[in-house]
């Protein structure tokens, strides 16, 4: 378990790792950089709905939702103010584009969990399906992000080095949150909410809390991706985004923030060595999950044990 | 007018089909108190069952003809039976005592799993089939009202297949002990019940109505794919919420009443865009104000 200093080292390494990064980015082709901002954007991801799933044990399986709306928000924040306001200030406009995004996912946040402060596992798990749905079925609708053909000519705005200091402060944020004594509820809830609220812990305040601070780096992600692949379609973020970033939770081991890394880290890079058997990626997926959960459910990248870590 | 009725009896026939899934998730949900996610696709299954077998169907018995429609949806619902119990067996039974997140999870992957490997072009392939027809299609006219044949069929089977449900639950040795082991399984298996058996039981009987429902879908869809019971599943489980999951009237009702709006919905200029988005707008509005269905009842939960 990381302590508080624990967290704060990982912070420093990010941000150090984050300027080696950007200082080299030159010289990396594009290809390679685009897989490692990838990298850095499902860490984001997988990190945040680590805090939702995995530390306060509320099933989610809206993420991409949440990415979605900061992504949208974003992309049309810049696509809006980027021709009024001049060239030097672009990189802050940028940086104010992903704040919005993810205050946007964060009020989107707020609006699941709320609903979700009667709602226990499966069907706390339907709800945000359903969120992430309709979130799509808006966007499929709405002529100004593009309908269903979707938003084109976002600027190529994110770098590595925004990309992996931005992952740092997720990564920071989102442990020393649950290091903290305020957050040690979030656990609480995730081992036994009825116990929890037994000991003066409101249950649904935490969760309400993970939701929108969750869906506040989601929607960073969703931003950061955004202005990564310059083109956002309401098919990119279904459903089945929303599963692949649950993966990289349950794979990495849900509450365990370093297994998440690892996971999201491993699994942007194998469906790239594994280009020529695409057709097998879900089905490798899913068996993956079903075999995890029969065999080893706290995750594959899990080493000692946490007390009271059922799922 | 006209308007409003042809649309109700859209919505009835639509509503009918989701109701039968519903079905399905209801009873699941009854003994095991975890949503089946593979439900949908042994819907999907079914249909493919029978676009499989009626070809060979066909060489013995005309089709489309009604005897010929029977064996074919009662040989699909058979093995989409075997299959609900193989799911069970092989995925759920091993992690009964295990937290409902992990068996959650578990079934979002048998899901995923069926799916993708349907998609798979050595299997089926993602492309959209044609849907063999099984019954003779008639307009039936009442001034400017129009009923197809095949609204009546699904109305009608439906009907049945309630009823029939209705009186295996209530009425039987096995629906009473479905019963007993939905209300305290523990309970049940001291007074000599068969646990596995009835569980088994259960997904069976489920997944034989999800068969006959997805073959009812896709007498009204254009084609089948693999992935063709994902909606009509979501929507389904929606229902079962909506009217109270575990409820067997329930999930008939909310079945209708999510067919209806839909379809209300689906002919409204404006609003048919986000036909898509209705079902889970009334699902998110149904668990904020009544939280246990329309005909559930509200549960305290215990340490």
């Amino acid at each position: 378990m990381t302590s508080m200093k624990g967290a704060k080292r990982w912070l420093i390494a990010g941000i150090i790792l984050a300027i080696v990064a950007s200082q080299f980015s030159g010289s990396i082709n594009r290809y390679d950089l685009g897989i490692l901002i990838d990298i850095g954007i499902n860490i984001i991801l997988a990190v945040s709905l680590n805090l939702i799933n995995g530390h306060t044990g509320q099933f989610s399986l809206g993420h991409a939702g949440f990415m979605a709306v900061g992504g949208y928000s974003a992309a049309k924040f810049t696509l809006v103010v980027a021709p009024l306001v001049p060239e030097s200030m672009q990189p802050l406009l940028f940086l104010v584009a992903l704040l919005l995004g993810g205050l946007f996912a964060a009020i989107a946040g707020l609006a699941v969990g709320i609903p979700s402060l009667r709602l226990h596992g499966d069907y706390l798990a339907i709800v945000t399906l359903g969120f992430g749905e309709i979130i799509r079925v808006i966007a499929q609708n709405t002529e100004a992000v593009g309908a269903a053909s979707g938003l084109t000519g976002i600027p190529k705005d994110t770098t590595l080095g925004w990309t992996f200091a931005l992952a740092a402060v997720t990564v920071y944020v989102v442990a020393a949150l649950v290091n903290s004594t305020y957050g040690r509820g979030f656990i609480a809830v995730s081992d036994d909410e009825v116990a929890a609220s037994s000991m003066g812990i409101n249950p649904v305040r935490y969760k309400v809390t993970a939701f929108v601070i969750g869906a506040f780096f989601a929607g960073i992600a969703g931003g950061l991706y955004a202005h990564h692949k310059t083109f956002l379609s309401p098919t990119g973020f279904d459903f089945f985004k929303s599963i692949d970033i649950v993966v990289m939770v349950i794979l990495g081991g849900m509450g365990r923030t370093a297994g998440v890394i690892i996971a999201a880290i491993l699994l942007t890079l194998l469906p790239e060595f594994l280009r020529s058997f695409a057709d097998y990626r879900m089905i490798i997926y899913s068996l993956l999950i079903i075999g995890l959960m029969i065999a080893r459910p706290q995750g594959l990248f899990t080493f000692g044990k946490r007390k009271g870590a059922a799922a | 007018m006209d308007w409003f009725l042809q649309q109700l009896i859209n919505g009835l026939a639509l509503g009918s089909i989701y109701a039968l899934i519903a079905l399905g998730y209801t009873m699941v949900y009854g003994v095991l108190r975890f949503i089946n996610f593979a439900h949908s696709d042994v819907l999907m299954l079914g249909a493919f069952s029978a676009y499989f077998l009626a070809p060979a169907v066909e060489k013995i018995l005309p089709l489309p003809s009604i005897a010929g429609a029977l064996i074919v949806v009662l040989l699909s619902a058979m093995i989409c039976a075997g299959i609900g119990m193989l799911i069970e067996f092989l995925a759920y039974r091993p992690l009964r005592s295990r937290p409902k997140l992990t068996v959650l999870i578990t079934a979002i992957g048998v899901s995923l799993f069926i799916e993708f490997t349907c998609q798979h072009p050595a299997v089926l392939g993602a492309d959209t089939k044609p849907f063999p027809k099984l019954l003779t299609e008639n307009d039936l006219h009442f001034g400017g009202l129009v009923i197809g044949s095949n609204d009546l069929v699904i109305v009608g089977t439906t009907l049945v297949l309630l009823a029939s449900l209705w009186f295996v639950v209530q009425r039987t040795k096995i629906g009473t002990a479905m019963r007993a082991v939905s209300f305290n399984q523990q309970a049940a298996a001291l007074m000599g019940i068969n646990i596995n058996r009835i569980i088994s039981f259960t997904f069976g009987l489920g997944s034989a109505l999800a068969a006959v429902a997805g073959i009812l879908y896709a007498i009204k869809a254009p084609g089948i794919d693999p992935l063709m019971g994902v909606q009509p599943g979501l929507r389904a489980f929606v229902a079962a919420v909506l009217g109270g999951i575990g409820n067997l009237p329930g999930a008939a009702l909310g079945g209708l009443i999510l067919g209806l709006v839909e379809t209300y919905a689906g002919g409204t200029p404006g609003l048919s865009n986000y036909r898509d988005g209705i079902a889970f707008a009334i699902l998110i509005l149904i668990l904020l104000f009544k939280p246990a269905g329309l005909l559930g009842k509200a549960t305290v939960e215990k340490v």
